[in-house]
């Protein structure tokens, strides 16, 4: 008998071998891939939660615009909650952290660093788990400029529209805001019940505050269109001082409409011909009109693409989506669009109005902010930034950088520097003179579009500073909605320019 | 006995007392450090009443070392810590399963049932003085344990829960027979086959064929086994019959025929069960598409569960108290090892199993120590019945075959399973101590003697 019992000895152990041998392939080999699975989100979130996130922190490594500290419950579940201290100044750009409605902006798209799960972490957590520390999530660093960015609410004011600040000498993010704002404190802590009633009331919000007017939305852009119009003559070699018929209204090919200048003024008192110089320091749009028709569709659209501004092939009464990817962006984002050129075949009324911003363009005031960067640093688009690099939240060190990256190069120097001192006229002795700031030039372009219903919608996209030889440190967009406080009467000018020139002044005194 | 061979069984019996008293308290402190733990990981403090818990239990583990020595003086001595530390450890994950469910008392109800389980088998060593002396009632105790095994079906007292008849419910008390009825048979087939090993050893034909009429008793207990599914559609109590009958025929006669016929019918059976029993049908379902998305979260959901709560422990697991295993359906009975495997991962749960793995390697020792047929066939089968019902549990919880509920042995929750397994313990350890005689102790002639021998 002893040798059957040996041998079931040996049974035995085989057995229990299979029961360690699955064991660890639950456990250690298949044991991510198992526990990632979705029906295992209340331990997922929980354990998310057990993690100290990392902060996100302004572009002067000390103004905070999320942490996370430690629950002051110790029976709750969630070891930590998230705090956002500005409330709704930031809640657009770093989105919300809520264990019910999940991730938005950078909570989302720096998720991997902010929980410390990324590849870049594994030594790290490695250390944490052999020292038995907490594991903790990097520190996220953005290119935000705190004061840029309060300026920016300010001087909204009770406007809803949105403000975009861009460094145009890499593309660095200074400032993004959209009135309405949201604070993500709200979707973050407190009880389920206080969670689910604050996320109620943002989605049934008619302003809808979740949405950034910044870099979400899209607007007919109207005569800020004009900087890409411009640029596309000069490309073609069509100069500032070149000369076009002047008619009061222009009547478009194939249809019985017309364009007609702003307030169906006369441009240039009514001369018979204007230089592209002039229509643009007055925002004439029937030479504009002219010109876009003269460069014609290919021309126009490959401007376009090439300042990023996405293909569309529209279709009446419909959006219509991107058909290729263009400017990319950390927060999911919506490029500004043009038609392809086949879209104008045989419909020049089509192209005359798109060549003044109406039509089916679109844009933002990021996009347009980055197209004025682009004129401004001599002709590079840059990739938007909004973070630089990631550090280690105990030792400081950089765990990992995000980099400048060029785009396109819409415009040659030349033409850039060209297109710099028509946009410097506008605000000299053109439609934007309320943009101008004592001692320093400044460089704009305005844009009035009408609604189909209600005020129209105020644009302003500027830099500073813009005299001749002078390094541009900041590039702006502005977009008011439904006119602000002028109502009807309301144009870029007069209500988004003294906008743009408050975040231009208090950049440039921070800078001294 | 010659006066060194004596000094040198006392030494032995020193270095035993030694080495169980140690692991006796290896296994206290360990059990009342989880304690302490998971009141740590679950509320963020000591447990109330952890010094009052913690003196309880050593007394308890303690006295109980003590009484074992006594009664059964030359017994394994790495059996009863083992033992100890598995109750420990169960209790101490109960105590933190049941604070999270907001019911700590049922952990406290578990608590008194270990301490039941140690005075039952302390009663068992000083009853049962001799295993020898079952043997004499073969047919007695195998019928006894029939009845056990019978007695929920009988109407009136036998009552269904969750779909299986298993329980037995006397008015004043209800327990669940299947374990003690278990042991019963074990002890009546150790019997049975160690009488007549011989017989059924003898076989015919070229490959050594039982003969015919020796078929009735493996035909027997297969129809037993079936009889109990059909019955009480209890999959894994009939499966731990018949496999335990199955080794024990194996081992008692040496014949792998037995072995492969064994196999053969536990196929069949295994299939007319499937083809029978929807709530079977519904666990082999269960078991190959638990984590298929549909399925995920209704019929796959205890076992996919019990698959996350590993697959979140990984290598060293959360820290007691500090996961999520109340997520898991029946936790603190059928899926307590994935608790283990959640809080204290690869490793707690290697641990635990490895307790398990010396359990049944001192048990087969044991029946490779003794010289009596019977005893070493209660060794076989006792340890056997302990060793597949581990197997069985944790590979089912593991999603390694469907899932039976079955307890695991010493450490679910579960009163009637404690008791019978410190009886099975109990039995070991007697067989392990030979028979107890009230005689003079032997002490060596000299302290001088001992250093000699030492030296």
């Amino acid at each position: 008998m002893d040798r059957q019992i040996r041998r079931l000895g040996i049974a035995f152990v085989a057995l229990f071998a299979v029961l360690f041998a699955q064991v660890a392939y639950v456990q250690v080999v298949a044991a991510d891939r198992i526990a990632n699975e979705p029906a295992n989100a209340p331990r997922q979130i929980k354990a998310e939660y057990s993690v100290e996130r990392g902060q996100i922190l302004a572009a002067n490594h000390t103004t905070v615009l999320a942490l996370s500290k430690p629950n002051p419950d110790p029976a709750s579940p969630y070891k930590y909650l998230r705090y956002y201290p500005n409330g709704e100044l930031w809640g657009q750009l770093t989105g919300y952290y809520s264990r019910i409605y999940g991730r938005t902006g950078l909570e989302q798209a720096m998720n991997p660093y902010l929980s410390g799960t990324a590849p870049e972490f594994a030594t790290q957590n490695l250390t944490d788990i052999i020292l038995g520390r907490p594991k903790r999530g990097g520190t996220v660093i953005t290119t935000l400029v705190p004061r840029v960015q309060a300026t920016a609410r300010r001087a909204l004011g009770t406007h809803q529209g949105a403000v975009v600040a861009i460094d145009p000498s890499n593309g660095d993010i200074l400032a993004m805001y959209s009135n309405p704002g949201f604070d993500p404190q709200a979707l973050s802590t407190g009880s389920d019940q206080q969670i689910e009633k604050a996320w109620q009331q943002l989605v049934t919000d008619p302003d809808t505050p979740l949405v950034s007017h910044a870099f979400q939305d899209l607007y007919l852009p109207g005569s800020t269109f004009k900087t890409i119009t411009a640029s596309a003559a000069l490309e073609n070699n069509w100069p500032p001082t070149k000369t076009w018929k002047n008619p009061h209204h222009l009547d478009l090919p194939g249809t019985d409409t017309f364009i007609q200048n702003f307030g169906d003024e006369f441009c240039a008192g009514g001369a018979s011909q204007v230089t592209m110089e002039e229509a643009f320091t007055e925002s004439c749009n029937v030479p504009f009109a002219e010109i876009g028709m003269a460069l014609g569709a290919d021309k126009m659209s490959a401007q376009a693409q090439a300042y990023g501004l996405c293909k569309i092939a529209p279709v009446v009464g419909q959006p219509a989506p991107c058909l290729n990817d263009t400017i990319p962006f950390i927060l999911p984002w919506q490029t500004g669009r043009f038609p392809q050129a086949s879209y104008f075949d045989n419909n020049e009324a089509a192209l005359a109005r798109s060549s003044i911003g109406l039509d089916n363009d679109l844009l933002n005031p990021l996009h347009i902010a980055l197209i004025a960067s682009a004129i401004a640093n001599g002709g590079t688009l840059y990739d938007p930034r909004l973070v630089t690099e990631v550090r280690d939240a105990t030792t400081g060190q950089t765990i990992t950088t995000f980099d400048q990256k060029e785009f396109s190069h819409p415009l040659t120097s030349t033409s850039a520097s060209e297109l710099r001192q028509m946009m410097v006229n506008v605000v000299d002795h053109g439609t934007a003179t309320l943009a101008q700031i004592p001692g320093v030039v400044v460089a704009g372009k305005t844009g009035t579009s009408a609604n189909t219903h209600g005020p129209p919608n105020a644009w302003f996209t500027s830099f500073a500073p813009a005299g001749q030889g002078q390094t541009a440190r900041i590039a702006v967009g502005v977009i008011v909605l439904d006119g602000g406080d002028l109502g009807n009467e309301a144009t870029g000018g007069q209500v988004a320019a003294p906008i743009a020139k408050q975040v231009i002044e208090s950049y440039l005194q921070q800078q001294g | 006995m010659s006066a060194v061979a004596a000094a040198t069984t006392e030494r032995t019996r020193r270095v035993r007392t030694r080495t169980g008293l140690t692991a006796t308290i290896v296994a206290v402190i360990a059990s009342v450090l989880a304690y302490a733990l998971q009141g740590l990981g679950v509320e963020g403090q000591t447990p109330a009443g952890l010094v009052t818990y913690g003196i309880v239990f050593a007394v308890l583990a303690l006295g109980g070392w003590y009484a074992v020595r006594r009664l059964a003086r030359d017994a394994d001595p790495v059996l009863y810590p083992t033992a100890v530390l598995l109750g420990g450890l169960g209790l101490a994950m109960l105590y933190r399963l049941m604070t999270a469910r907001n019911h700590p008392e049922f952990a406290t109800e578990q608590a008194v049932w270990l301490a039941v389980g140690l005075g039952v088998l302390v009663g068992t060593l000083a009853l049962v003085r001799d295993v020898r002396q079952l043997d004499a009632y073969t047919y007695t105790i195998g019928l006894a344990g029939l009845a056990l095994l019978l007695l929920p079906i009988v109407p009136g007292i036998g009552t269904e829960i969750n779909g299986a008849r298993l329980w037995v419910n006397l008015g004043f008390v209800t327990f669940q027979p299947a374990e003690a009825g278990r042991i019963l048979i074990v002890i009546f087939l150790a019997s049975y086959l160690g009488q007549r090993r011989e017989l059924l050893a003898t076989g015919v034909g070229r490959f050594g064929l039982p003969r015919a009429k020796d078929l009735g008793p493996i035909l027997l207990a297969w129809g037993a086994s079936l009889l109990v599914l059909f019955l009480e559609r209890d999959m894994g109590a009939s499966l731990l019959l018949f496999g335990v009958f199955i080794v024990m025929l194996w081992v008692a006669t040496g014949r792998w025929a037995y072995l492969v016929l064994g196999l053969i019918l536990f196929a069949i059976g295994a299939y007319i069960g499937y083809l029978a029993f929807s709530h079977v049908q519904v666990r082999v379902d269960a078991w190959i598409h638990a984590m298929d998305p549909n399925k995920v979260a209704d019929e796959g959901y205890q076992l996919s569960q019990g698959w996350f709560a590993f697959a979140s422990g990984g290598m060293v697991g959360t820290g007691l108290g500090l996961g999520s295993p109340t997520l898991i359906p029946y936790v603190g009975s059928d899926f307590i090892l994935a608790a283990f495997g959640e809080e204290l991962g690869m490793l707690g749960v290697s641990a635990v199993l490895l307790l398990y793995l010396v359990i049944v390697g001192r048990g087969l020792r044991i029946a490779v120590e003794r010289h009596d047929s019977f005893e070493k066939l209660l060794a076989v089968g006792i340890t056997t019945v302990l060793g597949l019902q581990v197997f069985v549990i944790a590979a089912g919880v593991l999603r390694l075959i469907p899932l039976t509920g079955v307890p695991l042995p010493l450490v679910s929750y579960g009163g009637t399973s404690r008791v019978a397994s410190a009886i099975a313990i109990a039995l070991l350890l007697r067989t392990s101590a030979g028979p107890y005689f009230r005689k003079r102790r032997m002490r060596p002639t000299t302290k001088d003697d001992d250093t000699q021998v030492a030296v």
